[in-house]
């Protein structure tokens, strides 16, 4: 029997994945990836949460799906910001390597 | 709910492809280890009965933000890195943080009484799940809703700006 703990450890452990990428990894498109990963790891445990909480009509709490609605949103929104910044970036310095950004003007 | 085996089996899949992601070199291996990772995620909220969030979960990461990453490492022509010099105590850094997150996630986890239940069971019909999310959404989150459209309609002008070639 899958238990709420099961799907809350498999979040924590996805969430430690996109933290430890974007904590060790130097590019930045990498780093963007792994944000992704942390976002997608907080809308499995919402996830979850929605469906343990049956409320008394008998249906999953849906304020947490609508959360995850809004979550994917933004997520999709900043990911083609950032993406423009990068190939902004690119244009100006020809690398995507964080030790080589280190001046905040040029 | 799934058989115990899928479930470990997308588990499984999701977590294997997203160490994956931070773990190539190649920034096109990455990227398409992502979509099977996310694949794997949608499997897993469908098994949670949220057949609408997986299936925006496959539109929105497998066919929109992955084409939009893909898209722009080939538009860099960005090759795989190159082995730098490593700053051992900065990347050890990290990864203790990182491993001290798990810890204290399994500990709290592990003290959660409500975590050792099963999933309570749903009834035969609970109705069209589109239709449920869309009465809460059109609803109570009517004015978040409007204002996560104009957060798109900035986010669509900020990009366009962003690229635009600078003309002094």
């Amino acid at each position: 029997m899958v238990t709420l703990g099961d799907y809350l450890l498999v979040s924590g452990l996805l969430f430690t994945m996109g933290f430890a990428g974007a904590m060790l990894r130097r590019n930045i498109i990498i780093i963007l990836m792994s944000l992704e990963l942390m976002l997608n790891a907080a809308n499995l445990s919402l996830v979850a949460f929605s469906r343990f909480r049956v409320d008394q009509t008998g249906l999953p709490n849906y304020n947490a799906q609508v959360f995850v609605f809004f979550i994917i949103t933004v997520a999709a929104a900043e990911v083609a910001v950032g993406l423009a910044i990068v190939v902004a970036l690119y244009r100006s310095r020809q690398t995507t390597h964080v030790e080589d950004l280190a001046s905040l003007k040029f | 709910m799934m058989p115990v085996w899928l479930f470990w089996l997308f588990a499984l899949l999701m977590l294997v492809f997203g160490a994956a992601v931070v773990i190539n070199r190649n920034p096109v291996a990455s990227a398409l280890s992502l979509v099977v990772s996310f694949l794997g995620l949608a499997a897993l909220f469908i098994s949670l009965d949220a057949y609408f969030i997986g299936v925006i979960q496959i539109l929105v990461y497998a066919g929109a933000v992955m084409v939009l990453f893909l898209f722009i490492i080939m538009l860099l022509d960005l090759r795989a890195e190159k082995l730098r010099r490593i700053n051992w105590v900065a990347s050890a850094g990290g990864l203790a943080v990182a491993l001290a997150f798990f810890v204290q996630v399994s500990y709290v986890v592990g003290h959660f009484k409500a975590a050792a239940r099963p999933f309570p069971p749903l009834p035969k019909s609970t109705g069209d799940d589109v239709q449920n999310i869309g009465l809460v959404l059109f609803t109570n989150y009517n004015l978040p809703f409007q204002i996560i459209g104009v957060l798109v309609l900035v986010a669509t002008v900020g990009v366009i700006v962003l690229s635009q070639r600078e003309t002094r």
